[in-house]
């Protein structure tokens, strides 16, 4: 792995290569910006991609009450509150005590959990990514959206939604609301789910299991239409980090830390989550707020690694539920003894996981400690805590210390689309070096950066109010540190060519 | 039996009207949405014939929850409407956002029509004039007074639609 991302470092510089420090994105607008470098000889030599994160949240956090962030967290993001509720709850699991919880507690939780990862895949899939799938990256801006997708495809739609619908009803059940629930405290659950609730989820759990099936087979089609597009686009070579559960299965809720290097060895495994700190470090660039993680044993240069489905698929020795093993196994058998690294697997190895969520779900709602048992558990009092989860978009941890005052008096959180970001810099790299033909932007460029990006569900809109105005703005400098060329899609999908700088050069 | 040949769900007994209000409490003005539905909520008290929705932000499974109605009220706050608030007609149609995980209220409305087959009811956007949007910010005073310029307009809206006991 080479950090080609990074040669306007000096050495860089001294080649004729300018560095370029553009300024941070707005958090609330959450534009996606990326930023191209060329060489003296129109090579890209460089891509910057630049994202919303969550800088400032941390100090949101601080001086809270603990019993209070686990509901305060789900303002973090619209899209997966639910992962920011239960990370929190388990690392004030660990101050107050309550290690383990209790059965049934932590079977609730695992069931809202995996309906929240459910509904995010499902949106993901087809609200986000089948667009692109159906239509082709090169189809009109306009009618890559569900609204499309919904036209062409109503059928396929209407999965989409329900699908989604269904894991929302999870939450709502286990959650007590549809929004902002409370059900996750601080050492364990405050509600049963009832039984008029198991019911009607019941009804609804062999169509679902049906339609997820569906969409396993058409993530698995595409793959085998067009291997050479969905093997190459995009593709790079990385680690993978994930938690797995302690005997090597996959598990979304808890576990221990496993990291694979790029030709699938082990680099660490069976690491305690509550030791993250000895194994990740975050790295800070000048040229944007985002950090960038990277495993300490490897280093800055060749430590970053990849996250969320693409990772948990590979990094798990078995998929503990037998549909959506048969379809991991048919998985790793296309890449031929190999580890896959394609980006657009991810769609597939999303849609697999979709099928286990509903397999783990009928497993759970089978179960009477969901209905009865206690809910609480405590002991000794501890100063700090670190929650570690896989969310829909790859591994979440939140981390926290607490005074004798109850007030929390240290939050740090790395989110997933913060594990990924070296990772988008790279796929995005791999198309421009694939797709730039000379020195001008094309709208084909665009719609190529976006499926890249598109394929890691990065949550550029988390907690923002940016409904629908989320441009893509993409620049192309010179090796002189001069803007040859930018265009910005609109959320109409209108393109403009617009040669002022987005920023102006450091350097 | 396919997805395309089950209607979406009305559920019976559904309120007539539905006021949608989405944005983010932690983030100053954008709260207005949430914080509209929470007032108008508490002054109609239980009234069937109105129900109240939240969230962070338009999804498409929120077209469900707009069959069966008579009529729609999405409210949210704006940095780009006059103060204090404007009043809409909305009208289905598509937008080209990029990697949104949320939808615009026209695109919602399209959605709806596409996979019922059917156009959706009238829907009025109620958009309120905000300022800032900054992490852990109350609403700023401005943005309250345009709140509650907007629930008067609101009790006149109700009022018309045959919902005149806002108290």
């Amino acid at each position: 792995m080479t950090r080609s991302l990074e040669t306007a470092a000096p050495a860089a510089v001294a080649q004729g290569l300018r560095r370029v420090a553009i300024d941070p994105l707005s958090r609330v607008e959450g534009h996606g910006k990326v930023t191209i470098l060329l060489d003296a000889q129109n090579r890209v030599q460089q891509v910057r991609l630049h994202i919303v994160e969550f800088r400032g949240f941390e100090k949101f956090i601080e001086g809270r009450p603990y019993w209070e962030v686990p509901v305060m967290v789900q303002r973090l993001c619209g899209i997966c509150p639910v992962s920011h509720h239960l990370a929190a709850s388990k690392a004030f699991d660990r101050v107050v005590g309550a290690v383990p919880v209790t059965a049934s507690a932590e079977k609730i939780r695992r069931l809202m959990h995996y309906g929240q990862v459910m509904q995010s895949h499902a949106l993901h899939f087809f609200h986000l990514s089948s667009p692109d799938l159906l239509f082709g990256f090169d189809s009109d801006a306009n009618r890559r959206n569900i609204v499309g997708v919904a036209q062409a495809h109503p059928d396929i739609a209407k999965k989409g939604i329900l699908l989604r619908k269904f894991g929302q009803e999870v939450i709502r059940v286990t959650a007590g609301k549809r929004v902002h629930g409370t059900g996750s405290v601080p050492g364990g659950m405050n509600k049963h789910v009832s039984a008029e609730d198991r019911a009607m989820l019941r009804r609804d759990v062999a169509q679902m299991t049906a339609w997820a099936q569906d969409a396993v087979g058409m993530a698995k089609q595409l793959h085998a239409q067009n291997p050479a597009l969905y093997d190459s686009f995009g593709s790079f070579r990385s680690s993978m980090l994930s938690l797995v559960r302690a005997d090597g299965a996959m598990d979304l809720y808890d576990g221990v830390i496993r990291a694979r290097d790029a030709a699938g060895q082990l680099i660490f495994d069976g690491a305690s989550d509550q030791g993250y700190l000895d194994l990740i470090e975050e790295e800070v660039k000048p040229w944007t707020y985002m950090k960038f993680p990277f495993l300490k044993s490897l280093g800055p240069d060749l430590g970053w690694y990849r996250v969320g489905p693409l990772a948990r698929l590979q990094n798990c020795d078995f998929i503990p539920s037998p549909l959506a093993e048969v379809e991991r196994q048919a998985f790793v058998a296309w890449g031929r003894g190999e580890p896959i690294h394609a980006t657009l697997a991810y769609h597939w190895a999303r849609m697999i996981e979709l099928l286990h969520c509903i397999e783990v779900i009928a497993e759970l709602l089978d179960d009477p400690d969901i209905l009865s048992g206690e809910l609480m558990a405590g002991g000794p009092r501890r100063r700090s805590g670190v929650g570690v989860i896989e969310a829909p978009r790859g591994t979440l941890i939140h981390h926290y210390e607490v005074g004798d005052d109850d007030l929390v008096t240290m939050c740090n959180l790395i989110v997933s689309t913060t594990h990924n970001n070296q990772a988008m810099n790279e796929a995005v790299c791999s198309v421009a070096r694939e797709y730039l033909d000379g020195r001008e932007l094309t709208e084909g460029l665009l719609n190529h950066i976006e499926v890249a990006i598109r394929a890691y569900d990065p949550c550029l809109s988390c907690a923002t109010h940016a409904l629908g105005q989320m441009p893509l703005d993409v620049a192309l400098v010179g090796p002189g540190g001069e803007l040859m060329d930018r265009l910005t899609r609109s959320h109409t999908g209108d393109i403009v060519r617009d040669l002022q700088p987005p920023s102006s050069p450091a350097a | 039996m396919t997805p395309a040949s089950v209607p979406l769900p009305a559920q019976a007994g559904l309120a007539p009207i539905l006021v949608f209000g989405w944005g983010n409490l932690s983030r100053g003005d954008d709260a207005l949405g949430p914080l509209f539905v929470e007032k108008l909520r508490a002054a109609l008290a239980g009234d069937p014939r109105v129900e109240f929705l939240e969230d962070y932000q338009l999804q498409i499974e929120h077209a469900l929850d707009l069959a069966g109605r008579r009529q729609l009220l999405f409210v949210d706050a704006s940095l780009g409407c006059a103060a204090p608030f404007e009043v809409t007609p909305l009208a289905p149609a598509r937008d080209a956002s990029f990697t949104t995980h949320a939808l615009s209220p026209r695109a919602l409305l399209q959605v709806f029509c596409d996979v019922q087959g059917e156009t959706p009811p009238p829907c009025t956007l109620l958009a309120i004039r905000a300022e800032r949007f900054e992490l852990g910010e109350p609403p700023g005073p401005a943005a309250l007074e345009n709140l509650e310029a907007a629930l008067g307009w609101a009790s006149q809206w109700l009022a018309g639609h045959g919902v005149k006991n806002v108290s």
